[in-house]
């Protein structure tokens, strides 16, 4: 049976097609301001690439923050345990989870089993979530994908005391002003932010294999920062991004 | 749906009249005091003062969704958006009364303040004692770390005394010790059977919800000492164990049962209840309405007023994190919960300050436990869709771990 699982984020929609465990086809697109639309939009585009109907497909399910907006799917999840699902499947040993999202970072710890034993979620403030690195790297004019590998050439991070998203943003200009390099200030940025998650981690506490999920996980400069602080290596998988959809696509197999 | 309890009409009367009492306080020749919550306020009732409670007065506020704008006003006169949305209400309500009770609360003859609950009162009270300008006694409780000592006893006990006086000076009558001690009796009885009425949710499935609690708190806080609080309270326990005989749950097929921790809050009762009972969930505990009941034991029948002074000294929020978490840990068990609801109030200090090592306190009990951050009264503090991932999550997490314990 097909099953097809969507995570809809605050930024990206992903959408995985599962025969069995085979992954058939991946999709992602940006979401916009209207995240039922963008749903629509990914079943077709996806539909398209894989050539199938949708009546080939068994079971949707619906993940991410605008998982209740899919009115298509058969059943909506939540990203705690889509992710942990999702990431399970891929890397079987893992039993700590960070995914840092658009606007929710999470900590999961798995059990043995790979089912999701607890989590903790950011408290209401941006700092520490994705949105945090999107407003840094408006801030200093540079791509978001570029600041991964900016961060891992600094020699001496600047420092960034502040942990609100407003203030840290003022702090940088003026580090900017000031003459201090991109590499170190990108770098104290993905410091800023590690420390904010490592808290997190810490009132959980942290069983190691830990792995990193989401988009996030691609930015090399924070995984990087984040092993450092926490001290232990992070995993990643090249399909980390497609993970929430993942694991919402296993849920639809029956997983 | 077991639909809503029969008592709450009765309830909503008993308060109405309470008010409306208070309102001609004046005109009755009787006395209006203010006082906080957790203050001493049987001798009031015995020398026959209406006690008004700014925070049950701060909670309606709340529940008519006016918290908001009315902690943006009090914050246009200087006070910092840390200060206790209760305390804005308050002063904010006294200078525009606006309120849901028409006119805004009726105005004190004097104050009754206890830091039993937090410091903020202090300087709230000394505030409105100005503005007034009406006597204020402050009834000071030592903060229990770890144990009451004799001379905490003698410290409290002391202002037994003075507190007397200072409603004899008030009111230039004597104290009435006789009534004083039926009003002992009945404060006690009427917490006796507040204490019977949550334990009925200990029943599976529960007959009431936290959300219940909430609501039928109010007369314990505002009139305990008096007659009518004893009858309420005997008609509703009569109609919760009804509920049970009968095996009526107040969540329909009730399938988790969870603890609550720290205030309501009050402008999303609704879509609260509805969002956990839609899981199938039913909070049937919380700490806050059960600190009107677990001081019992350290009251004396016959003694009312020369031990009061240490039940108030060691309420719930008067205590350190260990007593605390002891507490939530003796719930847990006594009410079978599967999951602990914290609700991280940004008002409310004294409760909120010390969840987070509370929950490295309970790291044995295997419990999963969810923060909310939101306030008691200010919707500006609280965002819908960030609490409602939170508890989806959480609510997922709880129906894995229970499938697999089967
Ligand atoms: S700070 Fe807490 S205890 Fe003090 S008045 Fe406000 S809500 Fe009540």
């Amino acid at each position: 049976m097909l099953s097809l699982g969507i995570d809809i984020g605050s930024l990206t929609a992903k959408g995985v097609l599962l025969e069995g465990t085979d992954i058939v086809e991946k999709h992602l697109i940006p979401v916009g301001y209207n995240s039922k639309k963008a749903g629509e939009k990914l079943l077709d585009e996806l539909l398209q690439k894989a050539g199938i109907k949708r009546e080939d497909i068994g079971k949707i399910v619906s993940t991410g923050y605008g998982r209740n907006s899919i009115d298509f799917a058969d059943r909506a999840v939540t990203e705690i345990i889509c992710h942990g699902k999702g990431i399970h499947f891929q890397m079987p040993h893992i039993r700590t989870i960070i995914d840092i999202g658009g606007q929710d970072s999470k900590v999961i710890v798995l059990d043995k089993s790979g089912n999701v034993a607890n989590f903790v979620m950011n408290d209401k403030c941006a700092a520490g979530t994705g949105r945090f690195l999107d407003v840094m790297a408006r801030a200093m004019e540079t791509e978001i994908h570029e600041f991964g590998v900016l961060s891992l050439q600094s020699k001496n991070p600047s420092k960034i005391s502040s942990v609100c998203t407003v203030f840290a943003e003022s702090e940088i200009i003026s580090l900017v002003a000031k003459g201090e390099n991109r590499e170190d200030i990108t770098s104290g940025i993905h410091l800023s932010i590690a420390r904010r998650i490592a808290s997190m981690v810490k009132r959980l506490g942290m069983i190691p294999p830990v792995a990193m999920s989401g988009g996030v996980a691609l930015n090399v400069g924070l995984v990087d920062a984040l092993e450092q602080i926490l001290d232990t290596k992070i995993e990643t998988t090249p399909f980390s991004q497609y993970s929430g959809a993942l694991g919402a696509a296993l849920l639809g197999q029956g997983a | 749906m077991a639909g809503r309890l029969k008592a709450t009409k009765k309830m909503k009367s008993i308060m109405k009249w309470y008010y409306v009492e208070a309102k001609y306080a004046r005109y009755l020749g009787k006395k209006v005091a203010w006082i906080t919550s957790g203050g001493p306020v049987e001798p009031l009732i015995a020398m026959n003062i209406i006690p008004v409670y700014p925070e049950n007065h701060g909670a309606m506020i709340g529940a008519s969704k006016m918290g908001g704008k009315m902690s943006e006003f009090a914050e246009g006169l200087g006070y910092s958006s840390d200060v206790c949305s209760y305390t804005k209400n308050d002063i904010t309500s006294s200078i525009t009364k606006e309120s849901p009770i028409k006119g805004g609360l009726p105005e004190p003859d004097m104050l009754i303040c206890s830091n039993n609950i937090c410091g903020t009162v202090l300087k709230w009270y000394e505030i409105q004692a100005r503005k007034f300008n009406v006597p204020l006694f402050i009834y000071d409780t030592p903060f229990v770390h770890t144990e009451f000592t004799e001379e905490a006893r003698a410290y409290v006990n002391a202002q037994t005394e003075e507190y007397i006086k200072f409603l004899e000076k008030h009111t230039g009558k004597k104290f009435n010790y006789k009534k004083m001690k039926r009003v002992g009796k009945l404060s006690l009885e009427a917490m006796r059977l507040w204490k019977k009425v949550l334990e009925t949710a200990e029943h599976k499935p529960s007959p009431m919800t936290a959300f219940d609690a909430f609501f039928h708190l109010a007369l314990i806080v505002t009139l305990r000492g008096k007659k009518v609080v004893v009858k309420y309270y005997r008609q509703l326990l009569k109609e919760l164990e009804e509920r049970n005989k009968n095996n009526i749950g107040a969540v329909d097929n009730e399938q988790y049962r969870l603890l609550w921790d720290n205030l309501p809050i009050w402008f999303r009762m609704r879509w609260l209840s509805e969002k956990f009972a839609s899981h199938g969930a039913a909070l049937v505990a919380d700490t806050y309405t059960q600190a009107w009941c677990g001081v019992i034991d350290y009251v004396n029948e016959e003694d009312f007023l020369s031990t009061m002074g240490e039940a108030y000294t060691r309420i719930h929020l008067n205590v350190g994190v260990d007593q605390m978490a002891d507490t939530i840990k003796k719930f847990i068990r006594q009410y079978d919960v599967d999951g602990l609801v914290m609700h991280s109030n940004r008002s409310c200090k004294p409760y909120s300050f010390g969840q987070y090592d509370i929950q490295n306190l309970l790291q044995d009990e295997d419990i999963p436990v969810l923060m909310i951050e939101a306030d008691m009264t200010d919707e500006r503090k609280f965002s819908e869709s960030q609490a409602e991932a939170r508890i989806d999550a959480f609510m997922e997490v709880i129906k894995q771990r229970k499938r697999e314990k089967k």
